[in-house]
C-alpha cells in the first residue's frame, strides 16, 4: 500500500475542470478499543473496503530485519479456531479477499468484501480473528520463514533488486530504513517464533491502529463494524517515533557487477517527510523534472530525445522520516555512462533554474486536472484515506490541495530544490554487466 | 508502452455480475465501420476512453515479429497535424493518464480524463488513427527504446526468458509461439516502410473499437464520435487467414538454463479457448477448473502444494477464455526448499491425475462460483477494467455480450463436466514442460568512489 510512488499516488489530486474542491467527506472518531476510525460513505456498489493500518513496518525491526513482513506474512496462516485452510475456505466462500503486507512504516491488512449481511458477518468475523488472534503455529512459522529465505535469494537474481537495497543502505546507514522491509538472509534465519509472537503483542493493538472503511453502509453500521473487527484488540500503546533519517553525508558511487544486459541506476538522498511545508514546490517540481511520465524533462532528455531507456524518472517519497528523493533509470550496459551524466545535467540544470512558466502551467494544469483520476474508485479511496490518516495529514487535506498545487510559484520551487536538493551529497548506485558493445 | 503477454491474469479473475443491476452497455456503429461501446459509470464526474485494434503479434509473420507492438510506441510520435510528443502533453495539460498496451491479439489506447476533456482524446485518437506520419529519425531512436525494454522484460528475468522459450516450444505453427515484443533480429530488423504498411493495413475505424465507460450520456458520446471519427475512410482490410495449432503427438520437455537462484517449472496442456470451442460449455469447465486449483488461498494449489505437503513455494494455474486462437492450460511453480523439480512436476501431475480421476467436491465448486459473483461486483469499481473487458470481446470477434453471461455459464458448470474436461484435454500427449535450471551467478564486485574526486557522477 505505501508503495515506491506514493508522490505520483498524491500529486495528481487537486481540483477538476469546473471548480470543485471537494474530496470525499470523511468522517472520524473513536473506536471502543481506542482505535481512530476513518470513514467514507460510498454508495453505488454493494461492497465495502476495509483496511486496518498499524505503525508496524521494518522500521520497528529492530536488529530482526525481517520481522515485521514475517509477522504480517503469517496472519492468515491460523486465527482462533481456524487453521490456513478454514480461513482462506470462509473467506472465499463468501467471495471476500484479503490482503496485507508490511512497509517500512506501516502494515496493514485490507478486506473487500459484499455487504449483504450473510456475507458480511463471515468475512468480518473472519478477518477479526486474523488481526486478533493469529496463531503463529510453529509449522506456519517455519514454512512461512522458508518461503521469506525463497524469495530474499530470488532477489539477488534480480539486478533492480539488488540496486534498491544497496541504495537504502547507502542512504540510511544506521537508520532503520536501510535494511529491506522483508530482511535480509542472515537475519531472518535467526528469526523464532516467539519474536513474531512479540511482535504482535507489541505492535498490533488498538492505539497502534488506524481503521478505514469505505463502502456502501450508513455511518450507524460503520460504527459496528468497526466495533466488532477491533473486538478483543489490547489498548496497548502507539508506536514511538522513529529517530530522524540521517543528513546527507557525503556523495558516493557504489558499483557492483552483475551479468545483466542492463545496468540498474538509482541517485538519490533522504529529504522529505511528511507534513513538510516544502512539500507542495517539491512536488509540483518534481511533476515537471521526473514525475509525469513522457512529458518530464528527465523522460525528454533520456529517451525521447537519446532511445537511452524504457524508463527515466524521479520522483519523492515522503515517509514518517524523511523520504528519498530518487532518479532511476535502466540501460544497456555500453551508455550506463551517458545516461547517468544526462540525468545529472537535467537535474543540476533545474535546480539552478527553476521551471519555465510554460512548464510550471502545464504541471499545474495537469495535476488540478487529474483530481478525480485519484478519487475515482472506492479502493482508490481507500488507499488515499489510510494515506491521511495514518501519516497524521489534515482531513480537509484533498479539499485544500488543488488551492496549494496552485499556490506555488517558480521562485518556490527554484528555492526548495536550492535548499533540499544537493546532488554533490547524492548516493549513486549502478548495477549492472560489463560495458561491452550490444 | 506496457506489453500485455498472457490475458490469463486478467481475464481469469475477469467475471461479471449476475444478481446485481446490471448497467447497460449501448452499442453504436458508426457509417465507416467504427463498433462504439459506451457504458454508463455515475460514481465520479471521469470517463476511461480506449481504442482497440484488432491486431497484435498473432497477426504478425516470421520476420516481422513485435512490429505491432514498435507500431503502439510510435503512435505518439506525430502526424501530420501534431509534431511528436505533442499528443502526449495535450493530454497531460487536460488533467489526463494515458498509455497503451499490445497484446497478442489486440492492440490498444486509452486515456482516463474528467468527463468534460473526452472530445480531446477523440479529436487526438481519430486524428492518429490515419494520419500517422512515422519518421526515421523518431523510428531510430524508439527502437532503441523499445530494444532497452526487451532487456529489462526478458533478457534480465530468468522466468520471463524461459516463458518465451517455452512458448516457442509448446507451439508448432500458432502464432502465439512469437514474443508480443518480438525476437531481437526482428526488432533490429524492421524498417519504416514496414511500419507503414501495417499502420496502413490495419488502423482504420472498420477495424477498431471504441469503449467509453464513466460518467456520460450515450446519445452524447456517440454525436462526439461522429465528428471526430466519423470522417475517416474505412480500410480495405485483408482476410484474416487461419493459423490454427496443429495437434501436437506427444509430450515435449525442454531445460533451460540460467543465471538465476530459484529453479522453476512450467507446464501447459493444449486446450480450447471459447472461440470455436466444439461444445462451448467447455471452456467454462476448464475456468472453473483453474479456479479449483488455483482460485485463492483455500483452492487445492495453496492448500496441498504449498501449505500441507510443502512442495512448492508458490504454484499456479492459468486459462485464458478469450484469446482468438486455441491456447493453453498452464501451470507454474517454484520448488519449497530443499524440493527438486523433479518431485514438483511429479505432485502437479498428481494433482492433474485427481482431477482426471474424481469430480471436484462441491464446496469448491460453490467457492469458486462464490468469488466469481463477488468479484463481479468488484470489478465495477474500476472503470478502466470494465472499459478493458468490452474492448476485448470485441476485439477477438466474441462480443461484448459475452461478458453478461459469463456468470450464469460459471454457475451452470457441474462437477462432471469439470471431470470430463481434465479427463479429455490435460492429456500427457498434448503436454509440453519446462525447467528452469539455475546456474551460478558471478559474485559481483563492489566499488566504492567517492564524488569528490570526480566532481560529478558519472
Amino acid at each position: 500500500m505505501y508503495a515506491k510512488r506514493w508522490i505520483v499516488a498524491i500529486g495528481l489530486f487537486a481540483f477538476w475542470a469546473c471548480g470543485v474542491q471537494a474530496g470525499p467527506v470523511i468522517e472520524q472518531w473513536t473506536a471502543p478499543q481506542g482505535s481512530r476510525v476513518l470513514f467514507v460513505k460510498a454508495p453505488g456498489l454493494p461492497l465495502l473496503d476495509a483496511r486496518v493500518v498499524f505503525a508496524a513496518g521494518s522500521a520497528r525491526d529492530g536488529e530482526q530485519y525481517g520481522v515485521a513482513a514475517l509477522t504480517a506474512s503469517l496472519l492468515d496462516a491460523g486465527a482462533g479456531e481456524w487453521d490456513a485452510d478454514a480461513i482462506a475456505q470462509r473467506l472465499e466462500g463468501v467471495g471476500a479477499a484479503l490482503g496485507g503486507g508490511a512497509s517500512r512504516d506501516s502494515a496493514w491488512l485490507s478486506l473487500r468484501t459484499l455487504t449483504e449481511p450473510d456475507k458480511l458477518a463471515v468475512a468480518l468475523e473472519t478477518a477479526r480473528a486474523v488481526l486478533v488472534q493469529p496463531r503463529f503455529s510453529p509449522k506456519d512459522f517455519q514454512r512461512e520463514k522458508q518461503r521469506t529465505l525463497q524469495a530474499l535469494k530470488q532477489e539477488e537474481e534480480s539486478p533492480a533488486d539488488i540496486a534498491e537495497n544497496m541504495y537504502y543502505e547507502a542512504l540510511y546507514g544506521a537508520h532503520p530504513y536501510a535494511h529491506p522491509a522483508s530482511g535480509k538472509p542472515e537475519t531472518v534465519a535467526r528469526l523464532k517464533r516467539e519474536d513474531v509472537k512479540r511482535f504482535h503483542r507489541r505492535y498490533y493493538v488498538a492505539k497502534n491502529a488506524l481503521l478505514v472503511l469505505v463502502g456502501d453502509v450508513s455511518r450507524e453500521k460503520a460504527a459496528e463494524i468497526a466495533a466488532a473487527l477491533l473486538h478483543g484488540m489490547p489498548e496497548g500503546a502507539a508506536a514511538e517515533a522513529l529517530p530522524p533519517a540521517p543528513d546527507n553525508g557525503a556523495g558516493t558511487v557504489l558499483r557492483k557487477t552483475f551479468p545483466s544486459a542492463q545496468t540498474h541506476v538509482l541517485s538519490g538522498a533522504p529529504v522529505l517527510p511528511f507534513n513538510d511545508p516544502d512539500y507542495f514546490p517539491l512536488y509540483v517540481g518534481n511533476h515537471i523534472l521526473g514525475g509525469s511520465g513522457l512529458v518530464s524533462r528527465i523522460i525528454d532528455e533520456v529517451r525521447e530525445k537519446r532511445g537511452l531507456s524504457y524508463s527515466a524518472y524521479s520522483y519523492f517519497q515522503p515517509q514518517a522520516a524523511r523520504g528519498p528523493f530518487t532518479m532511476g533509470l535502466q540501460t544497456r550496459n555500453n551508455q550506463a555512462e551517458e545516461a547517468v551524466r544526462v540525468l545529472n545535467e537535467t537535474l543540476r540544470a533545474f535546480i539552478a533554474d527553476g521551471p519555465t512558466e510554460e512548464e510550471l502551467a502545464a504541471a499545474k494544469k495537469n495535476i488540478t486536472g487529474g483530481f478525480v483520476l485519484r478519487i475515482d474508485s472506492n479502493q482508490k479511496i481507500a488507499e488515499t484515506v489510510a494515506m491521511i490518516g495514518f501519516y497524521g495529514l489534515a482531513l480537509d487535506y484533498l479539499d485544500t490541495f488543488s488551492a496549494r498545487v496552485e499556490a506555488v510559484n517558480r521562485d518556490d520551487i527554484r528555492r526548495v530544490f536550492q535548499a533540499r536538493i544537493r546532488p554533490e551529497a547524492f548516493k549513486t548506485v549502478v548495477v549492472g554487466g560489463e560495458a561491452k558493445t550490444d | 508502452m506496457k506489453i500485455l503477454r498472457a490475458a490469463v491474469a486478467l481475464l481469469s479473475c475477469l467475471p461479471v455480475l449476475a444478481w446485481a443491476e446490471r448497467p447497460a452497455v449501448h452499442e453504436f456503429q458508426l457509417d465507416n465501420g467504427l463498433k462504439l461501446l459506451v457504458k454508463e459509470d455515475h460514481r465520479a464526474p471521469a470517463a476511461v476512453s480506449q481504442v482497440w485494434y484488432k491486431v497484435g503479434s498473432s497477426y504478425e509473420h516470421e520476420g516481422v515479429t513485435g512490429i505491432s507492438h514498435i507500431l503502439e510506441h510510435m503512435m505518439f510520435k506525430g502526424t501530420e497535424k501534431h509534431p511528436p510528443g505533442e499528443f502526449s502533453r495535450i493530454i497531460a495539460a487536460n488533467g489526463g493518464r494515458e498509455n497503451a498496451f499490445t497484446g497478442a491479439d489486440y492492440t490498444a489506447y486509452f486515456q482516463t480524463l474528467e468527463k468534460s476533456r473526452l472530445e480531446v482524446s477523440f479529436e487526438l485518437e481519430a486524428d492518429r488513427m490515419r494520419h500517422l506520419r512515422i519518421l526515421p529519425e523518431e523510428f531510430a531512436k524508439e527502437r532503441e527504446v523499445v530494444m532497452e525494454e526487451r532487456r529489462m522484460r526478458t533478457e534480465d528475468q530468468p522466468r520471463a526468458k524461459l516463458s518465451e522459450h517455452f512458448a516457442a516450444l509448446a507451439h508448432t505453427n500458432s502464432p502465439y509461439r512469437n514474443p508480443v515484443i518480438g525476437w531481437p533480429d526482428d526488432i533490429r530488423a524492421i524498417t519504416v516502410e514496414d511500419l507503414r504498411d501495417w499502420y496502413l493495413r490495419w488502423y482504420a475505424p472498420n477495424n477498431a473499437t471504441l469503449v467509453v465507460v464513466g460518467d456520460v450520456e450515450p446519445q452524447a458520446v456517440l454525436e462526439l464520435a461522429k465528428k471526430h471519427f466519423g470522417p475517416l475512410p474505412p480500410g480495405d482490410l485483408p482476410a484474416l487467414k487461419l493459423r490454427r495449432e496443429v495437434e501436437q503427438a506427444g509430450e515435449r520437455r525442454m531445460t533451460v538454463k540460467l543465471p538465476a537462484k530459484l529453479p522453476y517449472l512450467a507446464m501447459a496442456y493444449k486446450v480450447p479457448a471459447l472461440k470455436e470451442a466444439q461444445a462451448d460449455w467447455e471452456p467454462y469447465a476448464l475456468e472453473v477448473l483453474a479456479g479449483v486449483l488455483d482460485g485463492g488461498a483455500s483452492a487445492r494449489f495453496s492448500s496441498r502444494l504449498v501449505r500441507g505437503g510443502q512442495i512448492a513455494a508458490e504454484a499456479g494455474a492459468g486459462y485464458n477464455l478469450y484469446p482468438r486462437l486455441p491456447a493453453l492450460f498452464e501451470l507454474e511453480a517454484t520448488p519449497a526448499t530443499g524440493k527438486s523439480l523433479r518431485e514438483l512436476e511429479q505432485a502437479l501431475r498428481e494433482e492433474v491425475r485427481q482431477v482426471r480421476d474424481k469430480p471436484v467436491a462441491q464446496a469448491e465448486l460453490e467457492r469458486v462460483k462464490a468469488q466469481v459473483l463477488a468479484q463481479e461486483v468488484y470489478q465495477r469499481d474500476s472503470m478502466f477494467y470494465q472499459a478493458m473487458r468490452l474492448g476485448l470481446l470485441e476485439t477477438v470477434d466474441l462480443g461484448w455480450q459475452r461478458a453478461d453471461e459469463y456468470p450464469a455459464r460459471i454457475q451452470a458448470v457441474k462437477a462432471e463436466e469439470v471431470q470430463a474436461v481434465a479427463r479429455k484435454y490435460l492429456l500427457d500427449e498434448h503436454l509440453s514442460v519446462a525447467w528452469l535450471e539455475p546456474l551460478p551467478i558471478e559474485a559481483g564486485k563492489a566499488v566504492i568512489e567517492s564524488i569528490q574526486e570526480t566532481g560529478h557522477v558519472r
